[in-house]
């Protein structure tokens, strides 16, 4: 996977832009307490999140014809310093996070004040901030170890974030012990796994990685580190028998940080996984396919399976998301198990609709809970007519969520269903089919509450301001506009998951 | 590639064993114990278990301490260990202080608001709770239908 590459020779603000990418944010974090003022707390949070999302949107443009950038921290050459290396992959998870970021954040602003205690509204933008600028230094490194740094730091401010639910329900709090519990486990298997791989081959720089386990093939040091890397990732994208911390986090955690972990959070650790299994090992690596194949992919189906039926019969609107979300994460992990450029492709793009339709219906749930207090279905019944533009836009992103036509959940399992179609595998197909099925039931069970059932009588809710309801359309919008227009996204996909594969430019 | 299974291997590996043992230990400590407190000390036991096999990773036969001289005149015979592991296992303990420290003040806020740091009775009052919102939210959805 040698890509020539000129030494970096970086001296204009342009050449530092992948720095800059995660320096920003995690300043902004510090700055944010020093200043302790709960006024200019969120200004700089938003402004961190503009500067980021531009500098990945120029990341983006510069590797989407499958370029790579590659910047050596400190000067140092790779492998032996720690590397940053952008590619159409990690360029298109930058911006998905940044993205998702720059549009949770004016919705947070009203959202938080509503959920989170008032004294604690500096400190809960600084932990975002460094949740934020962890996600993308998962995304941009190039390095193994510093994989696993920055995803401590964003798990680390994750549970404090979600801790910070507490103010509406304490369970908030035993569901932040857990995901600490579960997610540090996940956390010591990943970097066990890495020293397996630094003890076979040592190096930690992944290009240096992959050029080595290719030459000197598997052994049993190698395949250890594998399996422990497979399972510590595992925990912390919620796949299948791995998934209990999710449900109780994203239920109690403040509607902002739901919404803004369910599309970025998981989907990093997504990333991750694809990076470990295509750039770092291949599929050539022939333990590899067989552990995807016989050991991934009947969870995954599971996943979809068993996690969209506890969804249907859930009674809060805001816990029926998370389990959707785990069965959403199965489909993910199914395109990467098809081990095709197909797969990979509706992997991604998935990855991305996914991201906006749970951003758009979690930050509905926060809307809801302005007004009603709590999501269970006799709390937001009949809100249809009492919330129109946010009912709507449940509507719209619900359909996204099912994968109907038109919209952006609909391209993804396209794709999907083709890419297992490719491998002739359609019982697979039928099964993703048949899954989303069960979407079509607990998306019409939230949409029979909000439009068939009468409001309460004591009900006195009315719709949301302004600040909430354009960052919910915006999502809402962009669920269709990505159905619509497949092209941007698709290209995208197609490009990283060339460069995954090793196919670029074939 | 496989080395036999005998006496000098078995003894020769021997930090290895003890990290498997240590970190069984932390793992088991972790699944098995009620208490909340006594889960992060598993927890902490587990990650030194890893500390330990990175640092075993670093050594090298007959190395001594990565220090270059102060004169920089590196002798070419001299074997050193490899500090790189070190360096590596310094952030993770900076990690697992940060992880314990957030663990422990999550325990004092959970103790203050359930009364207990014992498994049981959390889940306990956390079934109690769901009860109590399924009767509510079922009662009121049935009434209306």
């Amino acid at each position: 996977m040698a890509t020539e590459v000129l030494p970096h020779t970086a001296m204009t603000l342009h050449d530092h832009l992948p720095m800059l990418q995660i320096l920003v944010p995690f300043f902004a974090a510090p700055l944010i307490v020093f200043l302790g003022s709960r006024r200019l707390a969120w200004p700089v949070a938003f402004a961190a999140s503009v500067i980021s999302l531009v500098i990945s949107w120029m990341l983006l443009m510069q590797v989407i014809d499958g370029g790579v950038i590659t910047y050596h921290i400190g000067g140092w050459e790779p492998p032996l310093g720690i590397e940053y290396r952008i590619d159409a992959a990690n360029a298109f998870v930058l911006f998905l996070v940044s993205a998702v970021s720059v549009v949770v954040l004016p919705f947070a602003k009203t959202s938080v004040a509503d959920e989170v205690a008032a004294r604690d509204h500096t400190l809960f933008y600084a932990a975002y901030l460094l949740c934020f600028s962890g996600l993308m230094g998962v995304a941009i490194t190039g390095d193994a170890f510093n994989v696993f740094v920055f995803l401590e730091i964003s798990s680390l401010s994750t549970y404090v974030l979600i801790a910070s639910g507490a103010a509406r329900d304490k369970r908030a709090l035993t569901a932040a012990y857990d995901y600490l519990i579960m997610g540090t486990i996940g956390a010591t298997f990943f970097v066990i796994g890495i020293g397996f791989l630094y003890m076979a081959t040592g190096t930690l720089n992944m290009a240096d990685l992959a050029d080595r386990i290719g030459t000197q093939g598997g052994n049993r040091t190698v395949e250890a580190g594998f399996a422990f890397i497979l399972v510590g990732v595992g925990l912390k994208l919620a796949f299948y028998p791995m998934h209990l911390w999710l449900p109780n986090a994203y239920t109690f955690a403040p509607s902002a940080i739901s919404a803004f972990l369910a599309a970025t959070a998981t989907k990093v650790a997504v990333y991750v996984l694809l990076r470990f299994t295509f750039t770092v090992f291949s599929p050539a690596f022939q333990f590899e396919v067989l552990t995807l194949q016989f050991v991934i992919m009947p969870f995954a189906l599971l996943a979809m399976f068993a996690a969209s039926f506890v969804a249907v019969f859930q009674s809060d609107f805001k816990r029926m998301l998370a389990y959707s979300s785990i069965a959403q994460i199965g489909y993910m992990l199914l395109g990467i198990c098809l081990l095709t450029e197909t797969g990979l492709t509706a992997a991604i793009v998935h990855l991305f609709n996914h991201g906006i339709t749970k951003a758009a219906l979690f930050m509905a749930v926060g809307a809801y809970v302005l007004r009603n207090k709590d999501t269970f279905y006799n709390d937001i019944c009949g809100m249809g007519r009492k919330m129109p533009w946010t009912s709507a836009a449940v509507v719209i992103s619900g359909l996204s969520l099912i994968g109907v036509p038109g919209t952006a959940g609909f391209v993804s399992k396209w794709v999907l269903v083709q890419g297992a179609l490719e491998k002739g595998w359609w019982p697979i197909a039928t099964l993703v089919v048949a899954s989303s099925l069960l979407a079509v039931v607990y998306v019409w069970r939230v949409i029979e509450v909000l439009y068939l059932q009468p409001a309460r009588s004591d009900s006195t809710a009315t719709e949301v301001p302004m600040s909430m309801l354009v960052p919910i359309w915006i999502a809402a919008i962009a669920c269709i506009w990505f159905g619509i227009d497949t092209d941007t996204t698709l290209t995208a996909a197609r490009s990283a998951a060339a460069g995954l594969l090793g196919t670029a430019g074939q | 590639m496989t080395a036999e299974f005998d006496l000098p291997f078995i003894l020769g590996h021997v930090n290895y064993w003890l990290f498997i043992v240590l970190m069984m230990t932390g793992l088991y400590i972790v699944v098995a114990k009620g208490n909340l407190v006594k889960k992060i000390v598993g927890l902490n036991i587990f990650q030194t278990a890893v500390f330990m096999l990175y640092i075993s990773v670093g050594k090298v036969s007959g190395g001594t301490a990565p220090i270059f001289p102060t004169d920089m005149n590196v002798d070419p015979n001299v074997v050193y260990s490899n500090p790189l592991p070190h360096v590596l296992i310094l952030t993770a303990i900076v990690v697992g202080i940060a992880t314990t420290s957030l663990g422990l003040a999550l325990i004092v806020r959970i103790r203050e608001q359930f009364g207990t740091i014992e498994e049981e009775g959390i889940y306990q009052i956390e079934r109690d709770m769901a009860a109590e919102e399924y009767r509510l939210h079922s009662e009121l959805m049935s009434e209306r239908r």
